[in-house]
């Protein structure tokens, strides 16, 4: 694997090593020194077309304790306001002799067209409504350590699918897993063409929460962008939380110890009640270092050892 | 400088000479003193003309000038071309449309004929000066706001009306701003919902062709689509020229692209912006439809919408890039790969006589015979090219058929009597002579 650019990259094995080496990760940071000298000499850079402290942290903190020398470079709106391309943009800041390019950018597809302009090893770190890869392997690994194995476990993802790279990404990764997913959305925020895609990829569709709910071995709730609760994808914020809100009586009807995930930041009272958020098996806190771990193993599988990456 | 083309298939039927004197017109005998092309096993058409060019002069001489345009025409086997609107600045004046058929006329390679915008600007908002472009030099018949569309149904059916008082035709760009969003760019469909590109619903077309055929009706007037896309629209189109043709008094004709007959939007999988294209590309049940159309009558005509963008201007994130894709080269070989069983009488119909016909250009699509204009393209029919996108004379070179093989090749191109492509290269002598 030279570049992550999408699950699609990525074997069941590839999955399953990379949550071997995230589960060595996770040790090193219960350490006191938490630095390995892995990547010594090698440089990432963070390329940010788009802000996201959360997920710029993390891959930041991932290549410092891994060595790398660590660079961030907020592109937001720079390159095409000047009228420079982006092809431009990220070839000026590769000459400079990156090994690693972590990229997020608003535009779906931006890292995958990247990846065929340069020769470091490009990450998608989010691109426009496409895929968020390490989000979606941290929250398999996270659900794989509270439910053991993901085989034949009922997945639900529930919330805005069609702008959603999370989505994207997860039921990609889950499906690969062995988990059963369920999506759930109203139609109105269901992707076009979900029908056959749903159909080809192995995964069910619902309209229904309710319905989906008691028999969800996890929960994953999906981030409704609050700038488009008026773009006519749903009449009201109050009539979504009734309709796709993990509302506290939701809670009720969900199995023992459920996890729920939410890729963050939240919308407390929308798409997820503060009871849910703060549930005793909301695993949300536990994503984020879990996606520390997951970002060191995926540096570390790109950059370590032999110049063609793969795990030395 | 008179023309004795030996041997030609004239429209595939069987070998003639043709006799071309030093006027520019066909007669009956050979002319004495004339250069003599051997043509047998070519086929004859007449020069081809193309209803939607994209030229970039004035604004963007990087991309493309008049000159370079009108040399990727001649060597696709173009006589005439329409040159879209939606310069910088835009053709929305007789000065601007006049400037446009001057630099065409300067470059002498193939007819250049001015398209006029619909509304100042492309604004959509008031028209531009339909009838003082028609009255200038320039005489523009066909008017569209193309690469935008003319959305406010009022201005529609005004436009319609008004260039009824000089035969005037309006060529919509089909889209429904509030169905196709600013950033659509992806046929919306499973292919869109899974790569989370902004989706360009069929329906945003066909809701516009549906809603023109009915003002067409309304007003009397001369409706031309543009660059039909979906199966739906031929639809509509299909039922529209069913009722004109018993109405009589409206007239509704539609165009589609060599690139809506081939490629399919499954190409889109790799985010390359080489196939960003507005319209953006169907599937194949759409592409079968167009086709279908294409030979039954139902679409009138291929146009290329030849659209040349700087590297630069394709260098972006998909949703970025610029729309549009080379076209005046490939044309004719895309529509015989396309299209394998459509006869050349009938190439001759969708690339030459009725585009000529919708124009209102006399002096092109004519037949090949003694006292028409001596616009004529001699085409090897078993040969095939593999496209190179460096091998053009396009300024540009976002060329979605480079490495592919396509049937048929353009062997000469006359215009006006003149060859302005001999053996598949521009004729340079010719192309600057009076
Ligand atoms: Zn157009």
């Amino acid at each position: 694997m030279k570049h992550l650019l999408s699950i699609d990259d990525l074997s069941t094995d590839d999955i399953h090593q990379l949550f071997e080496t995230a589960a060595d990760m996770h040790d090193v940071q219960r350490r006191e020194v938490k630095k390995l000298p892995a990547l010594r000499g090698r440089t990432v850079v963070n390329m940010f077309f788009e802000d996201s402290t959360r997920t710029r942290s993390s891959f930041e903190i991932a290549g410092k304790w891994l060595s790398a020398d660590v660079i961030n470079v907020s592109a937001k709106g720079s390159s095409a306001s000047k009228g420079e391309s982006l092809r431009d943009t990220v070839l000026t800041v590769c000459a400079m002799g990156v090994d690693g390019l972590v990229i997020r950018h608003p535009a779906s597809g931006a890292a995958v067209q990247v990846s065929e302009w340069v020769d470091a090893a490009v990450v998608n770190a989010g691109d426009g409504m496409h895929e968020h890869p390490t989000q979606a392997l941290l929250d398999a690994y996270t659900l794989q350590r509270h439910l053991g194995s993901l085989e034949g476990r009922h997945v639900a993802i529930i919330g805005d699918l069609t702008h959603s790279r999370v989505f994207r990404s997860n039921v990609q990764c889950l499906t690969r897993l062995g988990a059963r997913v369920t999506v759930v959305a109203p139609p109105t925020l269901m992707p076009s063409g979900i029908v056959a895609w749903s159909a080809a990829a192995g995964f069910e569709t619902s309209y229904d929460v309710d319905a989906v709910l008691p028999d969800a071995d996890a929960v994953m709730m999906l981030r409704v962008q609050r700038e488009r609760m008026s773009g006519a994808f749903f009449p009201s914020a109050r009539e979504y939380t009734v309709g796709y809100g993990l509302t506290r009586n939701r809670l009720a009807l969900l199995k023992p110890d459920v996890p729920i995930c939410h890729p963050g930041p939240m919308n407390r009272g929308l798409e997820i009640a503060a009871d849910a958020a703060d549930a005793a098996q909301s695993v949300v806190l536990e994503q984020v270092s879990s996606g520390l771990a997951i970002r060191m193993a995926v540096l570390y599988h790109l950059l370590a050892g032999s110049p063609e990456g793969g795990i030395a | 400088m008179s023309l004795v083309i030996k041997g030609a298939s004239l429209l595939g039927e069987g070998p003639a000479d043709l006799f071309i004197d030093d006027t520019g017109t066909f007669v009956d005998i050979a002319p004495s003193g004339a250069e003599t092309i051997d043509a047998a096993g070519l086929v004859a058409l007449p020069g081809l003309v193309d209803l939607h060019t994209h030229l970039r002069e004035p604004g963007r001489e990087d991309a493309e000038t008049i000159l370079t345009g009108s040399q990727a025409a001649a060597l696709g086997g173009y006589t005439a071309v329409l040159a879209m609107a939606n310069t910088s600045p835009v053709t929305d004046t007789a000065e601007a449309a006049t400037r446009v058929w001057e630099l065409g006329r300067e470059a002498g390679l193939v007819h250049v004929q001015p398209v006029g915008a619909v509304t100042r600007g492309l604004a959509g908002e008031e028209l531009a000066e339909l009838g003082l472009m028609h009255r200038s030099r320039a005489g523009v018949t066909v008017f569209s706001d193309d690469g935008k569309c003319v959305h406010d149904a009022r201005v529609m059916r005004r436009a319609l009306e008004y260039v009824k008082a000089f035969g005037g035709v309006v060529s919509q760009h089909a889209q429904d701003p509030s169905l196709a969003g600013p950033s659509a760019c992806c046929h919306e469909g499973e292919l869109s919902g899974r790569l989370g590109l902004p989706g360009w619903p069929g329906i945003a077309e066909e809701v516009i062709v549906a809603r023109d055929v009915m003002l067409a009706r309304h007003t009397g007037s001369r409706l031309h689509v543009a660059h039909v896309s979906t199966a739906g629209s031929v639809e509509v189109l299909r039922w529209a020229k069913a009722q004109a043709g018993r109405d009589g008094h409206w007239d509704v004709t539609a165009e589609v692209t060599p690139h809506h007959l081939l490629l399919t939007s499954d190409l889109l999988a790799g985010y390359d912006p080489t196939f960003k294209v507005n319209p953006p590309l169907r599937p194949q049940e759409d592409v079968e439809a167009l086709r279908a159309a294409l030979a039954d009558g139902t679409i009138d005509a291929v146009a290329t919408d030849h659209a040349p963008h700087a590297r630069h201007d394709k260098e972006h994130a998909f949703v970025d890039a610029a729309f549009g894709m080379l076209g005046l080269e490939t044309a004719l070989g895309v529509v015989r790969t396309a299209l394998p069983d459509l006869s050349w009488a009938d190439v001759a119909r969708v690339m030459s006589v009725t585009p000529a016909r919708i124009a209102g250009l006399a002096d092109q699509g004519r037949p090949l015979a003694p006292g028409s204009p001596a616009n004529v393209v001699l085409v090897d029919p078993d040969a095939s090219v593999t496209v190179d996108r460096d091998a053009s004379a396009s300024l540009s070179r976002n060329n979605p058929w480079h490495g592919r093989s396509l049937s048929s090749r353009v062997v000469h191109t006359v215009y006006a009597g003149r060859l302005t492509v001999r053996d598949g290269a521009l004729a340079q002598a010719g192309a600057h002579s009076s």
